[in-house]
C-alpha cells in the first residue's frame, strides 16, 4: 500500500489499483478517457525524484518522461507519489541553438532545433526559459519544416533580461527550453480567395512572416495578401529585400514598409504609421482576414478600426505583444 | 411535408429567424454602437470578443429567445456606467441603434417594436434605478 499526495490530500491505494482508481474512488476530479494509457487525457506529473514506473509513462515525449510525467490510468504505484495536474505551461521541451546573427541593429534572429518533432502552426507563440529560469513569449516565424528548426525574432532590449542574454552569452550549441505553441494568430485552411490584410510593428513581422510564407507555400492562397510593417525609423525594419522578393514571385502578395519617423526615404518607405496606411488605403474590409501583431494599443485600435470598416470579429486575428 | 409556419403561434424569436438572425444582427448592431458618438466612449478599451458575446446575450433576450440574464447581472454590470454618467438618452440610443440594425435586416416594424419593448424592460436594472 503505498499513499498518494494530491490537491494537499493524501490518499492509500489498494492492491492492484491504478492512481487514476485512487483518486477517482475519492471523488477527486481528475480529467480521464480510455484508462488504457493510450489517449493520454489523464496525463499526470509527479513531484518526487524518485522516477515513476516506467510503464506508466507509455507514449509519452522523451522530455516528458525525463520530467517525470506519467499516466496514472497505467500507473501502480511502488513508492508513495506526490502528484499534479500538468498545466500547458509546465510542459518544457529540449531545443538546441543552431544559428544567431543580426536582423538589424536592435533584432537577432534566433534558430533552435528541437530534439522532437513538433506541431505547431506559423504564427503561434512559444515560451523560451534560459538556464536561470528567465521566461519570455516569442512568436514562431517559420511554418513547420522537417529538420525541426523554430526560427524567432528578438528585439533587443536595453535591460532586457532575456534578450541581453540571447545578445550577450547565446552561442551556437547551447541547449535552450522551450514550450508547446500556442495561441490562435494563424492560417486557417480554407476560403483562399479571401483577401488578406496584415500588419505589424516591430519585431510583430515574425508571426507574419510565418503566416504568410503558409499562407502562400503551403496552402497556394489565391486572395491577395497585402502585408504592411512599420516601425518608427527605417533601422526597426527588417527582411526588406526578402519580402520585395516574395512579391516579385508571388504576384497576389504586396508589401509595404511604413516609417512613421522624419527622415526617411520616402521613395522606399511610406510615410506614415502602417496601420493608419493600411485602414487608410483599405476603407471597406467587408470578407476580409485580418492579422495585427506588434504593440498592444496598436493591436487594440486596428483591431476596433478594422471592425467599424467592415471586417467580421470572427476575422480579426490579433497578437499583442507586452515589450 | 411542407408546414404552414403560423406566425400567429411562432414565438417572437422563431418569427425573427432565431440564433441565425441574432448572429447576423451582432454584426451590424454592434459596429453602430461603437460608431456612434453618444455612447461608444462607454467601450473605450474592452475586449472586443467578449463585448460581442455579452451584445449576443442582450439581443438573444431581446429577441424573446432564450435568456440567462438576471436584473442582478444587469445592474452590476453597468453599474461602473452608471458612474461614468449612463442615462436614459444613452439607453435611447442604443434601443435606436437596435431598431435601425433590424430595419438594415429587413425586419417589420411590427416585430421591432416588440423587440423594443422586451429591451425597454431591462431600463430600469441598466440605469440602477
Amino acid at each position: 500500500m503505498t499513499r498518494i499526495k494530491f490537491d494537499d490530500q493524501f490518499f492509500e491505494t489498494e492492491p492492484s489499483e491504478t492512481v487514476l482508481q485512487t483518486l477517482l474512488r475519492h471523488n477527486m476530479q481528475v480529467p480521464y478517457g480510455c484508462r488504457a494509457g493510450v489517449c493520454q487525457s489523464c496525463l499526470m506529473r509527479c513531484l518526487d525524484e524518485t522516477p515513476v514506473p516506467a510503464t506508466s509513462q507509455m507514449g509519452l515525449k522523451a522530455s516528458q518522461q525525463k520530467e517525470n510525467y506519467f499516466l496514472p490510468c497505467i500507473c501502480l504505484s511502488e513508492n508513495d507519489m506526490s502528484v499534479i495536474l500538468p498545466h500547458a505551461d509546465d510542459v518544457w521541451l529540449d531545443g538546441r541553438v543552431v544559428d544567431k546573427y543580426a536582423l538589424s541593429s536592435n533584432v537577432m534572429l534566433l534558430k533552435i532545433q528541437s530534439k522532437e518533432p513538433l506541431a505547431f502552426f506559423a504564427g503561434q507563440f512559444v515560451n523560451l526559459r534560459n538556464k536561470a529560469g528567465v521566461t519570455r513569449s516569442y512568436s514562431i516565424a517559420t511554418i513547420p519544416n522537417a529538420s525541426h528548426t523554430l526560427i524567432f525574432h528578438i528585439r533587443i532590449l536595453p535591460h532586457g533580461q532575456f534578450s541581453r542574454w540571447v545578445a550577450d552569452e547565446v552561442a551556437i550549441g547551447m541547449s535552450l527550453n522551450f514550450s508547446q505553441a500556442q495561441g490562435s494568430c494563424h492560417y486557417i485552411e480554407g476560403k483562399s480567395e479571401q483577401p488578406l490584410l496584415l500588419i505589424g510593428t516591430g519585431t510583430g513581422l515574425a508571426p507574419l512572416y510565418g503566416i504568410i510564407r503558409d499562407a502562400l507555400e503551403n496552402h497556394h492562397h489565391s486572395g491577395d495578401i497585402h502585408l504592411f510593417h512599420g516601425s518608427r525609423d527605417a533601422t526597426g525594419l527588417y527582411f526588406e529585400s526578402k519580402l520585395h522578393d516574395m512579391a516579385k514571385n508571388h504576384t497576389n502578395f504586396h508589401y509595404t514598409p511604413c516609417v512613421s519617423g522624419e527622415n526617411s526615404d520616402q521613395t522606399i518607405y511610406m510615410k506614415g504609421r502602417a496601420n493608419q496606411i493600411a485602414l487608410e488605403k483599405f476603407s471597406q474590409l467587408n470578407g476580409w482576414r485580418v492579422y495585427l501583431c506588434g504593440q498592444p494599443d496598436m493591436v487594440l485600435q486596428t483591431k476596433k478600426m478594422a471592425y467599424l470598416q467592415g471586417a467580421s470579429l470572427k476575422d480579426i486575428y490579433a497578437d499583442a505583444f507586452l515589450s | 411535408m411542407s408546414e404552414i409556419l403560423n406566425t400567429a403561434n411562432a414565438t417572437l424569436f422563431e418569427q425573427l429567424g432565431g440564433e441565425g438572425a441574432v448572429n447576423a444582427a451582432v454584426d451590424i448592431f454592434y459596429r453602430k454602437v461603437l460608431a456612434d458618438q453618444r455612447i461608444n466612449h462607454f467601450f473605450d478599451g474592452v475586449d472586443m470578443d467578449k463585448q460581442a458575446a455579452k451584445q449576443k446575450a442582450f439581443l438573444t433576450m431581446a429577441f424573446g429567445g432564450p435568456a440567462n440574464y438576471s436584473g442582478k447581472d444587469m445592474r452590476e454590470g453597468h453599474a461602473k456606467l452608471v458612474q461614468m454618467g449612463l442615462n436614459d438618452s444613452h439607453f435611447d440610443a442604443v434601443i435606436e441603434n437596435l431598431a435601425a440594425t433590424l430595419s438594415e435586416l429587413g425586419v417589420s416594424a411590427e416585430l421591432i417594436g416588440q423587440v423594443a419593448a422586451i429591451a425597454q424592460t431591462t431600463r430600469a436594472d441598466v440605469l440602477g434605478k
